[in-house]
């Protein structure tokens, strides 16, 4: 009987409790995600050393991937405070104000999360480019766009665009606008409400959306591909470098080059654990769970 | 002239609707232009073309099982994580990102070596006749790998937030075990488990990075649409590739709808009055 | 400061949230805005503060058009309902936040924390200066709200349901509390309630409140005892309602006939509280005389008295006795009506 096994239990009586039932799952659940998520980790690793260490040494030292690396370096730099900037313009507009049309500027935002990123890229050469919008007159002008910097981070924005709002819009909203009214009340203009009030009450969630923003724009291959151009030692992004080392079967090459993204990777999700430890993130998924009400979600214990 | 209790929605309104429209909404629309220009007649040949329609057939069914796989250990993920305690619990609950944080192309050469002919799970998977490299099953593990996340991540919280009492209800009225969690738990995380899954299967529609080193890509067996839209570009073919986008576009706006309506609808009993 | 609403009128989208209210808070008043949830009170309170703008009338602050004042130069104190204290300050520095703003007159550190200090006192939580919201109680929540909102030295002090959230023994503490604070400071004070206990414990005049009109104001005393509408007569406490019918200025319950002065003829209800019943045993030995033929259906006995249920013509009613008095279930005998209030039906 189940019942008896459950009697000698402390806390409360839950389902899936037998020893059977918790071991199997645990013991399936880690076999799995050691074949699924540990192993493609560990063949990185492996094959970027696979040729000794010289060959992970030299391919970082070359010149391709340190012009690869510094183009990455320069889109993030430039795409990630644009959209931060967006991400807080966008959820202070939206959740301290009412305006008609908000549902669908919230809609609007979320689109370049559902697109795929090749229609993105395909979407900016039709704007860009010889056969897009202002292809004749950019060319005209002698401005470049397409097959350069300003794509390359133009593409990247676009694929990132939602995710600093996406973090701050729920949290504000649960948050509501009583402090900022407070604040107001007290006398507070509006830069000393946002920089005083505001932002020391976000900064976590803000981090957590900048931190996930950049390590997609660190990584994004599809739409950058398209409008890069792929010119070797000059519009190549790391991800496109590690294609075009690896189409030419220089796979450890390819490897240690996928290292330095890996490294990025995982330094992501160690800081973003250790923000969710701080409440980052959780407002968001907390929209999802029907018994968490936005009250106890705005909850913040400094 | 209005007054406004709170300040900033000039600056503020006017950055987000010019950042918008410029950088997502301009674009988007220069497709939806760029598609339509080339009228219904010319339109419909390109996208209902075999080898488009073939690509449709590929990525949808791929993604389709990519899902389901994804249901059933994303669910399992879920539930150990937040029901049992064990060594490695926040470890594990950490690598879950992984998919989310590593760059697609390095995800899709790393899965392209292991399941290489000769690469760790190939040669255990080759001798049984199981090919996954350069395969259909290829792109279903590329998209199972990027979309992992999305179920975990939305089922986690809800169950960390379920009700004891409830279950402790349904097992004081008799129910076995099994039958609290399809009758009790299941309904309960319906709504959760429903949004994990198209936003799942939306970004298995819609992925390429990871899915282009495994895939092989021969066309009509293991070309995904978005890499056809790659390769019309690379034949210069523009308005085959703004077509064929498009399609991927309007998937993109159907499943945005969807699981709007599914989650109003699955949450319906807890809306007010 | 004395503050003026003339004719003042707010809509949200299509909902009609204050009607052309006009209302006059002398100097040094302590206000309560009552009435149920949806009467408009809040929004009217807001709107003096400046949260929210009049769509038409005009609101004065002494001589001053204040209507288009924004909240930052209103120079109110405004204590939120659930507080809204600054989650990432302490006590302190939540009570400095206004000395500190640009809009304020320039202090120095030593006098702002003298001032700090010394409202911490008024509000007896001095030592709690170093702690965080979430580390203190919800009654000294509410304290620390209040001093912040001192601490600007407001013209006007307004309070949003300021004993909501808290428990019935913490609310009568700080009650009286508030109360004292107000005859020590003399600020103008309007507050918003939806407990008539609290309104009229609190406040010199009370201001009702339905739909968005004031349907009537007036002293605690003024409006218990000459509730002026069916509406009053119920919100302010227990209310039983019989039906009877007026005719040449009389009506007649039972072989009651209770006075009706100046009311048309025709059907009416006739409101009576408990305390304005009595209770008059058949076998108690006195005269029942006149009354309201009825039998008693349940007792509930009470630490200060007991209370019968009672049944009169279909109609059940409550009222207390004294404790010694011996009654119980299914006795019968008659009511007599001490007091009642009669509005056309």
């Amino acid at each position: 009987m189940a019942s008896s096994t459950r009697s000698r239990r402390m806390g409360p009586v839950r389902v899936g409790e037998s020893p059977a039932v918790r071991r199997t799952l645990i013991g399936l659940v880690l076999a799995l995600s050691a074949l699924v998520i540990v192993a493609p980790l560990a063949v990185i690793a492996v094959e970027a050393f696979s040729k000794g260490f010289g060959v992970f040494a030299a391919t970082i030292a070359h010149p391709d991937t340190r012009s690869a690396v510094v183009m990455t370096l320069v889109t993030a730099l430039i795409a990630v405070p644009v959209n931060t900037l967006f991400g807080i313009a966008a959820a202070w507009s939206i959740t301290k104000f009412d305006f008609p049309g908000r549902g669908l500027l919230l809609i609007l935002i979320e689109i370049p999360f559902s697109v795929s990123p090749i229609v993105a890229g395909v979407a900016y050469l039709f704007v860009y480019g010889m056969q897009g919008l202002f292809g004749a007159f950019l060319q005209d002008a002698d401005i470049k766009i397409l097959f350069a910097l300003p794509g390359i981070v133009l593409a990247s924005m676009f694929v990132t665009a939602p995710f600093v709002a996406r973090e701050l819009i729920p949290l504000m909203q649960a948050q509501g606008r009583d402090l900022e009214e407070a604040a107001a009340s007290l006398g507070a203009s509006g830069w000393q409400t946002f920089f005083s009030v505001t932002l020391p009450n976000i900064k976590w969630a803000l981090l957590y959306g900048v931190i996930l923003c950049n390590a997609r724009v660190m990584g994004e291959f599809g739409a950058v591909s398209i409008v890069s151009g792929n010119i070797r030692g000059q519009t190549n992004t790391l991800p496109l470098h590690i294609e075009l080392l690896y189409h030419d079967y220089q796979t450890a090459g390819a490897f240690s080059a996928a290292l330095i993204l890996t490294v990025i990777a995982v330094f992501t999700i160690i800081a973003k654990a250790l923000l969710e430890r701080r409440g980052a993130g959780r407002v968001r998924a907390a929209t999802l769970a029907p018994t968490a009400g936005p009250a106890e979600a705005a909850k913040e214990t400094p | 002239m209005r007054q406004r209790v709170l300040p900033g929605l000039p600056l503020s309104l006017g950055l987000t609707l010019l950042y918008a429209a410029l950088i997502i909404a301009l674009p988007i629309l220069a497709l939806v232009f760029k598609a339509a220009s080339l009228g219904p007649a010319a339109y419909w040949q390109i996208v209902s073309s075999e080898r488009a329609l073939a690509s449709y057939r590929v990525t949808v069914a791929c993604a389709l099982a990519a899902t389901a796989f994804n249901l059933v250990f994303g669910l399992a993920l879920a539930w150990v994580l937040v029901r049992y305690r064990f060594p490695g619990r926040r470890l594990l609950d950490a690598v879950v990102d992984l998919p989310f944080a590593l760059p697609t192309a390095v995800a899709g050469i790393a899965l392209t070596t292991l399941f290489a002919p000769g690469g760790w799970f190939g040669h255990v998977l080759d001798p049984l006749g199981i090919r996954v490299a350069y395969t259909p099953l290829g792109i279903i593990i590329a998209m199972a790998f990027t979309s992992l996340p999305f179920i975990v991540r939305t089922v986690q919280p809800v169950l960390e937030e379920l009700d004891p009492a409830l279950e402790e209800a349904g097992l004081s009225l008799g129910a076995s075990d099994r039958e609290v969690f399809t009758r009790v738990v299941l309904p309960l995380l319906a709504p959760a488990v429903l949004a994990g899954l198209s936003l799942s299967f939306a970004r298995s529609l819609g992925e390429f990075g990871a899915i282009i080193f495994i895939a092989g890509n021969q066309p009509m067996s293991t070309e995904i649409t978005a890499l056809l839209v790659f390769i019309r570009l690379e034949e210069y073919e523009y308005q085959a590739a703004a077509a064929i986008a498009s399609v991927l576009l309007i998937t993109a706006f159907v499943m945005l709808a969807v699981t709007n309506l599914i989650q109003r609808r699955a949450l319906r009993y807890l809306q007010k009055d | 400061m004395k503050i003026n609403l003339d004719h003042v009128v707010k809509t949200f989208n299509t909902f009609r949230a204050v009607h052309d209210v006009s209302l006059s808070v002398e100097s040094g008043e302590l206000v309560a805005l009552l009435g149920p949830s949806g009467s408009g009170k809040t929004t009217l309170l807001r709107m003096v503060a400046g949260l929210e703008f009049p769509d038409a009338g005009q609101i004065r602050f002494g001589e001053q058009d204040a209507t288009q004042i924004p909240v930052r130069e209103r120079g109110v104190g405004f204590v939120f309902q659930h507080y809204a204290l600054f989650p990432h300050l302490s006590v302190a520095d939540n009570i400095a936040f206004g000395m500190r703003t640009a809009r304020a007159a320039r202090r120095s550190k030593a006098e702002i924390d003298a001032r700090v200090e010394e409202l911490l006192r008024l509000v007896q939580l001095s030592s709690l200066g170093n702690r965080f919201p979430a580390q203190i109680s919800g009654g000294q929540r509410q304290r620390v709200a209040l001093a912040r909102a001192l601490a600007v030295d407001p013209k006007v002090l307004l309070l949003d349901e300021p004993f909501g959230a808290l428990d019935a023994n913490v609310r009568r503490d700080l009650r009286r509390w508030l109360r004292e604070i107000h005859a020590e400071l003399g600020i103008t004070t309007l507050f918003v309630t939806h407990d008539q206990e609290e309104a009229l414990d609190l406040a010199d005049r009370v201001v009702i409140l339905q739909q968005g009109r004031i349907v009537q104001q007036g002293t605690p005393r003024a409006v218990t005892r000459q509730p002026n509408s069916a509406f009053v007569m119920r919100f302010l406490g227990d209310t039983h309602q019989l039906s009877a019918t007026a005719k040449g200025g009389q009506v007649t319950l039972g072989d009651l006939s209770l006075d009706a002065t100046g009311l048309a003829d025709g059907p009416v209800d006739v409101f009576v509280r408990p305390a304005d019943l009595e209770w008059a045993g058949q076998g108690s030995g006195d005269q029942p005389g006149p009354g309201l033929p009825a039998t008693v259906t349940r007792v509930i006995d009470r630490p200060g008295a007991r209370r019968l249920a009672v049944s009169f013509e279909g109609h059940g009613l409550e009222l207390d006795v004294a404790p010694e008095v011996e009654v119980a279930a299914g006795d019968r005998g008659r009511l007599r009506i001490l007091r009642s209030r009669i509005f056309p039906a």
